[in-house]
């Protein structure tokens, strides 16, 4: 029962969370409008999302989001970097295809875009079976220690969370 | 006190713009389509990070409060920012590069953007 009214108990929670910084304020209104929301936008949208995602461990989440958080900015510098002061010609960027141990499409999307947001690599594509990535490396002299970092850093460390 | 915060917005202001304007100088100076989408995601989250950070302490010392949508917009940028790059990179894929180019993928099949159906 519990179960048929909430498809998605992440969703939910996050959808309450978000309408409550959406209005910033917490008064008893807003809370029940967010109830509604966290009820409704679930069971109308579970159709496109039948399966139900794991998240073995929501703490090792955080600590995830604090090193991802962390490579960016060091990453953003890297990237700054080659744009201000290396000369096109020596820029050597790479395809990298990086095949997969993670199987969940959500532990995936949360590589591809973790792969994407720090600096110097870009997922571009995967492949038709979902799962190899291709990713393109803005300068990569050396494309198997890109793959071996994201398979280490960051694959690992989403298997032991969500799988 | 106060000069002290007004001194650290300034520096995250500057910072934030300097970062955007790495980005787009990024555009301009790197050679292909690939290399180009790698400048403006990477500077935009800095970028956007300092500017939301300054607006966020100013908010909060001007008396105002936490405003939480600052939060917001940079749980929305991380959300869009890897999707909007990854359907460029495709339609990039799709329209210009050549396929002998590419990596093969390992696995037998090809890449997702030259199927029309995905494969079972």
């Amino acid at each position: 029962m519990l179960k048929r009214l909430f498809p998605h108990p992440y969703l939910s929670l996050t959808l309450v969370i978000l309408w409550l910084l959406l209005v910033n304020d917490a008064t008893l209104g807003t809370l029940i409008l967010a109830g509604v929301l966290a009820t409704l936008v679930p069971l109308l949208t579970q159709s496109w999302w039948p399966g139900r995602p794991r998240i073995r461990h929501p703490l090792g989440l955080l600590a995830y989001a604090a090193i991802v958080l962390w490579d960016v900015i060091i990453a953003n510098f890297q990237v700054a970097w080659i744009i201000l002061f290396m000369p096109a010609a020596r820029i050597r960027s790479a395809w990298v295809v990086v095949p997969l141990d993670l199987t969940s499409p959500e532990a995936i999307s949360l590589l591809a875009g973790t792969i994407t947001m720090t600096p110097g690599t870009l997922t571009a594509d995967f492949s038709s079976n979902g799962r190899v990535l291709l990713i393109h490396a803005l300068h990569a002299p050396d494309p198997n220690a890109v793959r071996d970092a994201i398979k280490t850093r960051y694959e690992a460390r989403l298997k032991r969370i969500m799988e | 006190m106060t000069a002290l915060a007004e001194y650290a917005i300034a520096a995250l202001l500057i910072l934030g713009g300097l970062f955007g304007l790495i980005g787009s100088f990024g555009l301009l100076k790197l050679r292909d389509p690939m290399q180009r989408l790698h400048a403006p995601t990477k500077a935009t989250t800095i970028g956007v990070g300092a500017a939301l950070i300054a607006a966020a302490l100013d908010m909060v010392l001007l008396g105002q409060g936490i405003t939480w949508q600052s939060v917001l917009v940079a749980a929305f940028l991380f959300l869009t920012a890897p999707l909007s790059a990854l359907f460029l990179a495709k339609t990039h894929l799709l329209r210009t590069i050549a396929r002998k180019d590419l990596p093969k993928t390992g696995t037998g099949g090809d890449w997702a953007t030259f199927r029309a159906k995905p494969q079972k």
